[in-house]
């Protein structure tokens, strides 16, 4: 007896998938999803990163391969790998553009297609966690996003906020997105949590503090912690370098290993 | 006499900024009124729309067109002299919609906001495409949280280091004016959340200098260019 196999979707190997949201502008979403697949490498996982921001294509810079050019298999799009061991690949419409100053001026129709095309059509493999990093809002790319994700049942969203009320505003909008949408979520970050001066070690709470974990109380989610504002980081983003095996003794590096930690807590007990 | 139309549909900030927070728009024979702050300044959002601030707006491009353009058309806004539009990041549906509209008015140009690093500046890049497409004058750029002096030892840092040459070098780059940096400081969040003005809040605030100057070089450039256009007429 012969069957023909069913067509594998390109997401088949792929065992959690989760978002990285906000509902405001500069909160820091990349950074987090950045860091969160390069702490996740660090425990042995292999990670994917999906860049749903079409206007503000950040996650290929990150990564210092905005250079980088898509390929095609059989299967699809074949991913960027940022380093000879393939333990990250990314798919951003940044390796798309012809230069990386074109803009992106689709409405949202155009933006839908294409959103449609990176889940159905991109060739991760086998991968621990896929991260679905999206621009703020909750418009065209969250809902297309949302749903053309739903058959393969998202793990749930982290949702990221900077510590002060304005923020903190537009993050209550998009726990909402989640609740309407059916999207678990994992918890609140609060990034830019307090800045220490590098001279003299003064804590500024530059924006504030306090919003994050206040909303999450409030909304009944976890809070997954605090992130420092750290000039070390950014400038490791801006180089394209692994923050995490260059900082480990910077101020803001025990809260993202703790904050991977508790995705992996989750899935692990997800299994069990 | 200024207006502020808030057309960040998804994340509307503006009215808790603006300390007004809870108030509601309310309908006339001459259309929706503006919410006032003071008697010479108006805000319209959909923050005011919303009757709880958990309420998302869970809409696609066309919807999101739709208000837009009832903003611009039912508010009656009377006589003005700056209509400010405050836009959410990107160059979608709400950008190419407001230009659109707008097209029949005559719009001064747009100031483009950025912080000091190169993840910023890209996407800043983009914005100005965009402007120079849809055929938007540019009237110069800010740079944003650019630098910070700890308020202990007042040494400065730069917490968003500007790897490229921030905000300065693009301008150069791409022959736009930069109108002005400027620097963090605590307050402004704490003013905003406040809903309260940082610039009465904070005047010794070497950010609310940088402000100021970023405002009269606006208003400069706007006066020049409507003394061009009388010279037209």
């Amino acid at each position: 007896l012969f069957l023909f196999p069913a067509e594998r979707s390109n997401l088949a190997g792929v065992r959690h998938i989760l978002l990285v949201l906000s509902g405001k502008g500069g909160v820091g979403k990349s950074t987090i999803s950045t860091e969160l697949a390069l702490s996740l490498r660090h425990s042995g996982k292999k990670v994917g990163i999906l860049d749903v921001d079409l206007c503000g294509p950040s996650i290929p810079h990150m990564f210092r391969v905005q250079d980088n050019d898509v390929h095609q298999c059989d299967s699809g799009w074949v991913p960027v790998f940022v380093d000879q061991d393939k333990s990250i690949s990314l798919m951003s419409i940044g390796f798309l553009l012809e230069k990386p100053d074109d803009a992106v001026v689709w409405r949202g129709p155009k933006k839908n297609a294409l959103i449609k095309q990176f889940v159905a059509d991109v060739a991760w493999g086998d991968l621990d966690f896929l991260i679905v990093d999206t621009p703020p809002g909750t418009s065209d790319e969250h809902i297309s996003t949302v749903e053309a994700l739903r058959p393969y049942k998202p793990i749930g969203a982290i949702l990221v906020t900077t510590p002060q009320a304005v923020s903190v505003g537009d993050v209550r909008r998009e726990l909402t997105f989640c609740k309407k949408t059916g999207l678990p979520v994992l918890g609140i970050v609060e990034n830019m949590s307090g800045f220490v001066c590098p001279h003299c070690s003064e804590c500024t709470n530059i924006f504030s503090k306090g919003g994050g974990e206040e909303l999450a109380k409030y909304a009944g989610v976890p809070f997954l912690g605090c992130v420092p504002l750290d000039p070390q980081l950014s400038q490791s983003l801006e180089e394209g370098r692994d923050f995490i095996q260059e900082f480990p003794k910077s101020s803001a590096f025990p809260a993202l290993a703790h904050i991977a930690q508790q995705i992996l807590d989750g899935t692990s007990q997800q299994s069990s | 006499q200024v207006a502020l139309l808030d057309i960040d549909i998804c994340g509307p900030s503006i009215p808790k900024m603006m300390g007004l927070e809870g108030e509601q728009v309310h309908q006339s024979g001459s259309g929706w009124s503006p919410v006032y702050v003071e008697e010479n300044l108006g805000v319209m959002s959909v923050g005011f729309l919303l009757s709880s601030p958990d309420d998302a707006v869970i809409w696609r491009g066309p919807k999101k067109n739709g208000l837009i353009k009832q903003f611009l058309r039912d508010v009656d806004w009377g006589e003005i002299d700056y209509l400010i539009v405050d836009t959410p990041p990107g160059t979608s549906d709400e950008h190419l919609s407001i230009v659109q509209y707008l097209g029949a008015a005559h719009v001064d140009g747009a100031v483009i906001i950025t912080t000091p690093q190169e993840v910023s500046l890209q996407d800043v890049r983009k914005e100005i495409n965009f402007c120079h497409k849809v055929k938007l004058p540019i009237i110069g750029v800010v740079e944003n949280m650019s630098g910070f002096i700890c308020p202990k030892c007042k040494n400065e840092s730069q917490i968003f280091p500007p790897t490229t040459g921030g905000a300065e070098k693009m301008c150069q780059n791409l022959n736009v004016s930069l109108l002005g940096k400027v620097p963090l400081d605590p307050q402004i969040a704490k003013s905003c959340d406040k809903g309260q003005s940082f610039l009465s809040e904070a005047p010794e605030s070497p950010a609310t200098s940088s402000y100021k100057c970023i405002i009269q070089r606006i208003q400069e450039y706007c006066d020049q260019h409507h003394f061009q256009e009388e010279k037209i007429i």
